[in-house]
C-alpha cells in the first residue's frame, strides 16, 4: 500500500513540483494571462517538434537520446548554407532540410554504432558523443567554412576571411513557417482595431467575445506537428515500431525472436537524429537567429528536461508528456527572472534558479528511474530466492 | 617487444603522445621557445594533478568515473572563501590559543610571517568537513542507482553549481575583497587570492634558472625556468597518501568492491559502505584540489567557473590510461602530463604556425574523444 503510494507519487512528482512552483511564480511575475499564452503557444510551436524527436530512443529502450545535438548541428549546417545560398521562405526551409537529411543520416549511423558498443551507458556515451562532436563542428564551421567549404557571402563570414560568424542572421526564412497560414484570435472589441492596423494582410480571424488583446497563432507550424503526433502513433504500431519495443524489454529475447537487436538500435537513433535535425530547423526559423556556436547545445539540454518535467522518465515517454512538458517548463522560463526580481529584487536569482530547476529536474528524474529499476531487480532476487526455498 | 607496447598503451595515447612530441619539436623551429612551453607545461600539471588523483578512489570502487567532481570543487570554494573571510578572525584565535595553552613559538611575528601559508592550511581544513559530508550525501545517493553513476555525477555536479550561483549571491559574506562594491553583498565572479595564498606552493622551494646561453654567434637560447617544486612535493604527498591509503585493509576491500561486486559481497566486504568511502575521498581530494588549482591560478572562480572542470579531469585519468573501473597514480601522472602538454603546446605551436589558435577545438576532440574511447572499450570480466 505504502509501496503503490510511493510508486504514484514517484512518477507524478516531477510534474507536480512544477505546477506547484508556477502556481506560486506566476503572480509573483505580474504577467498578464493574454501575454503568457502567447508566449506558450509560440514556444510550443517553437520546441514540440524538437521534444517529439526524442520519444523513438526511449521506446527502443535507449534512454534519454542526449545524441540528438548531433542532428541539431546537421539542421545548422543546412541552415548556415542555404542562408550563404540566399534562398529565402519555405523553399529555404526545405532545402535546408535536404541539405540536413543525409548529413544527419551518417552522423545518426554513427552514433548508434557508437552506443551500439557502450550497452548499459548509452546515456552517458551519446552525452560525451554530443561533446564530441560539437569539436568536430567546430572545426567544420570555424576552421574549414571559407577555405574547403565555398561560402560566399561575407556578412557569414568572420573579419579574418574564414569561419561563420558567432550569430547568423536568418532573416530570409525567419518565421515563414510560423506564418504560413496567418491565424489570429481577437476579442470582440479588439477586432476593429487589429484590422485597421493590419489592413493590407490577410488574416483567418477568430472572434473570442469575452476575450481581449489579440494572440497570433503558429498554425501551419501546429499543423507539422500533428503530423508528426500521427507519425509517432503509426510508427508504433508499424512492424520496426513493434521490434523496437521488444529490443527495449529484453535484448536477449528480442534477439532469439529474430529481431536483428543491433540494427533495430541504429535505424531508432538515425530516426531520431533525422527529426531532430528538421526540430532545429523549425526552432531556429522561429527564433530568427542562429548562435552558430550555441544553439545546438540549448536545444538538447532544453529539449531533454522539458521531455521529463512533462512527466517522463528514461524507459517511458508518451506524447502527452512532450506537451505537458514543454508548456510547464517554459512557463517556469517566462515567469522565473521576473518571480526573482519581485520576490528578491535581482532578475539574476530567478535567472540561476532556472538553470538550477532545468538541471535538477534531470538529475532528480534519472535517480528516481534508476532507483526505481535497483528496488525492482531486488525484488525479483527475493522472490526468486524465496522460490528457491520452497 | 614494441607490440606488447602498443597493446598496453593503447592506440589513442600512443597517437596523442606522438602529437604531443612532434609540438614539442617544431616548437623550436616555429620561434616557441622550448623552456617556456615545458616550464608552463609543468606548472599546469601541478595545477591539475590533484584534480585528476580525486578520480581515483571512485574508479577504483566502481563508481566510474567522477564526472560529480564539482561537488568537491564547490566544497572546495567554500573552503576558499570562507577562509579569506574570517581571515583575520582565525589569526586572532591562532594568539589566544598560544597565550592560553604557552606555546612559545607561536608568537604574533610567527603568525604575521605565515600568514598566507595560514590562509592556505584553513582553507583546505575548512574545505575538508564541507567535502566529507557532501561526499556522504552523494555517496548514499551513488549507492541507490548503481548502473547510472556517470549520468547521474553528471547532473548532480551541474545542478549543485547551479544550486550554488544562487547560494554565492545570497550568503551574508561580509569582506570587501570579495563582494561587490556596488550592490554591497553577494560574492564577485572572480576574487583574487593576491594577498593570501597566491603561489603559496608555486614559490616554496622554486627553482628559478635564467640563463642565456649562447650556442652560435646566430643562436642564443633563453632558459628561463621556474620549477614549482613546492606545488609538485605536495602533489607527491598526496599521491603518496592515495597510494598508501589503496594498500590498507580498506584501501583492498575498496578495490575488490570495485572490481568484482558479488565476489567482495560473498567474502565479508560491505560493498556499499566502501563505496561510499571512496566517493568521500574522491570529493574531499577534489576540494583540496581546486585549492591548489586556486593558489597558481591566482583567482577563485566562482558561479558557473566549476560547471565543465570534470571533463578534463575526466579525460586526463583516460589518456593516462586508466579504464572506467581501474585507475592507478601513473596514470595520473602520465595522463595529466599529456593533458596539460597538448593545452599548453597547440596554442603556442598553431599560432605561430597558421596564424590561428586552434587549442579549443582541439581540446575537445582529443579530451571527449578519450573519454568516448574508454566508454566504449569492452570491459573485459
Amino acid at each position: 500500500m505504502i509501496r503503490k503510494f510511493f510508486d504514484i507519487v514517484a512518477a507524478n512528482a516531477v510534474p507536480a513540483v512544477f505546477i506547484i512552483i508556477s502556481a506560486f511564480a506566476i503572480p509573483l511575475s505580474g504577467f498578464s494571462t493574454g501575454y503568457l499564452i502567447q508566449e506558450l503557444l509560440t514556444r510550443i510551436g517553437r520546441n514540440a517538434f524538437l521534444i517529439l524527436s526524442l520519444l523513438i530512443p526511449i521506446m527502443a529502450g535507449m534512454g534519454l537520446n542526449f545524441g540528438m545535438v548531433l542532428g541539431a548541428m546537421a539542421g545548422q549546417i543546412g541552415l548556415l548554407l542555404i542562408c550563404d545560398w540566399k534562398i529565402a521562405g519555405i523553399p529555404g526551409m526545405l532545402s535546408a532540410c535536404l541539405i540536413g537529411t543525409p548529413i544527419a543520416i551518417i552522423l545518426g549511423i554513427f552514433c548508434g554504432h557508437i552506443l551500439n558498443r557502450a550497452k548499459g551507458r548509452e546515456m552517458v556515451t551519446s552525452y560525451i558523443l554530443g561533446f564530441f562532436m560539437n569539436g568536430i563542428y567546430q572545426l567544420v564551421v570555424l576552421y574549414l567554412m571559407g577555405p574547403v567549404i565555398p561560402i560566399t557571402n561575407p556578412s557569414l563570414l568572420l573579419s579574418r576571411g574564414y569561419g561563420v560568424r558567432n550569430a547568423v542572421s536568418l532573416s530570409g526564412i525567419r518565421a515563414q513557417l510560423d506564418n504560413l497560414i496567418p491565424t489570429v484570435i481577437t476579442g470582440t472589441e479588439g477586432t476593429q482595431q487589429f484590422l485597421n492596423i493590419n489592413a493590407d494582410s490577410s488574416f483567418f480571424l477568430i472572434q473570442l467575445p469575452f476575450f481581449e488583446g489579440t494572440i497570433k497563432i503558429p498554425l501551419a507550424t501546429f499543423i507539422v506537428i500533428a503530423l508528426f503526433c500521427v507519425f509517432i502513433i503509426w510508427f508504433r504500431k508499424t512492424k520496426l515500431g513493434q521490434d523496437m519495443r521488444a529490443v527495449a524489454q529484453s535484448q536477449s529475447v528480442a534477439d532469439s525472436a529474430g529481431i536483428a537487436v543491433n540494427r533495430t538500435r541504429i535505424i531508432a537513433i538515425v530516426i531520431s537524429t533525422v527529426l531532430a535535425c528538421y526540430g532545429q530547423i523549425i526552432y531556429l526559423q522561429n527564433m530568427g537567429t542562429l548562435n552558430t556556436y550555441n544553439s545546438h547545445d540549448q536545444a538538447g539540454m532544453f529539449s531533454i528536461a522539458a521531455l521529463l518535467i512533462g512527466g517522463a522518465s528514461v524507459s517511458h515517454a508518451s506524447i502527452a508528456n512532450v506537451f505537458v512538458g514543454v508548456i510547464l517548463f517554459h512557463l517556469m522560463f517566462i515567469v522565473a527572472p521576473m518571480a526573482g526580481k519581485n520576490l528578491i529584487g535581482e532578475a539574476q536569482i530567478g535567472e540561476y534558479f532556472r538553470v538550477f530547476v532545468s538541471y535538477g529536474v534531470i538529475a532528480l528524474a534519472l535517480v528516481l528511474h534508476a532507483w526505481k529499476r535497483n528496488r525492482e531487480q531486488e525484488a525479483n532476487r527475493r522472490t526468486l530466492r524465496e522460490a528457491l526455498k520452497k | 617487444m614494441i607490440k606488447n607496447f602498443i597493446a598496453k598503451a593503447g592506440w589513442p595515447r600512443i597517437i596523442i603522445g606522438l602529437f604531443l612530441l612532434a609540438l614539442f619539436i617544431t616548437a623550436p623551429f616555429v620561434g616557441v621557445n622550448f623552456f617556456t612551453s615545458l616550464n608552463n607545461t609543468i606548472v599546469r600539471f601541478g595545477m591539475n594533478s590533484v584534480l585528476v588523483l580525486a578520480m581515483i578512489p571512485m574508479i577504483q570502487a566502481g563508481c566510474g568515473l567522477n564526472f560529480g567532481l564539482p561537488l568537491g570543487i564547490i566544497a572546495g570554494l567554500l573552503g576558499a572563501t570562507l577562509s579569506i573571510e574570517f581571515n583575520e578572525k582565525i589569526l586572532e584565535l591562532l594568539l589566544q590559543c598560544a597565550t592560553q595553552y604557552k606555546i612559545s613559538w607561536l608568537t604574533e611575528e610567527f603568525l604575521t610571517l605565515h600568514r598566507e601559508a595560514i590562509g592556505f592550511a584553513s582553507a583546505i581544513i575548512i574545505a575538508i568537513p564541507f567535502a566529507a559530508v557532501l561526499g556522504w550525501l552523494y555517496g548514499k545517493l551513488l549507492n541507490r542507482v548503481k548502473g547510472d553513476e556517470m549520468m547521474i555525477a553528471t547532473y548532480v555536479g551541474f545542478s549543485s553549481v547551479s544550486f550554488m550561483c544562487i547560494a554565492w549571491l545570497l550568503l551574508p559574506y561580509k569582506h570587501p575583497t570579495m563582494i561587490w562594491g556596488y550592490a554591497g553583498h553577494g560574492l564577485r565572479t572572480t576574487i583574487s587570492v593576491d594577498g593570501y595564498w597566491l603561489h603559496i606552493l608555486n614559490d616554496w622551494l622554486a627553482i628559478n634558472f635564467k640563463e642565456d646561453i649562447v650556442l652560435s654567434d646566430s643562436l642564443t637560447l633563453n632558459v628561463n625556468l621556474s620549477i614549482p617544486t613546492g606545488m609538485l612535493i605536495f602533489f607527491a604527498a598526496m599521491a603518496l597518501f592515495v597510494w598508501l591509503f589503496m594498500r590498507t585493509k580498506t584501501g583492498t576491500a575498496m578495490t575488490a568492491a570495485g572490481s568484482n561486486p558479488e565476489f567482495a559481497r560473498a567474502s565479508g566486504v560491505n560493498v556499499d559502505k566502501m563505496r561510499t568511502i571512496s566517493v568521500v575521498m574522491s570529493t574531499i581530494l577534489g576540494a583540496v584540489g581546486i585549492i591548489v588549482y586556486q593558489q597558481s591560478f591566482g583567482f577563485i572562480q566562482l558561479y558557473m567557473g566549476p560547471f565543465y572542470m570534470a571533463l578534463p579531469a575526466v579525460a586526463s585519468i583516460l589518456l593516462g590510461g586508466a579504464s572506467v573501473n581501474k585507475a592507478t597514480i601513473l596514470n595520473v601522472i602520465v595522463g595529466t602530463f599529456l593533458f596539460q602538454g597538448i593545452l599548453t603546446m597547440t596554442p603556442s605551436v598553431f599560432n605561430s604556425l597558421f596564424q590561428t589558435d586552434m587549442s579549443e577545438v582541439i581540446r575537445l576532440i582529443v579530451s571527449n574523444g578519450m573519454i568516448l574511447y574508454a566508454l566504449t572499450r569492452k570491459v573485459r570480466a
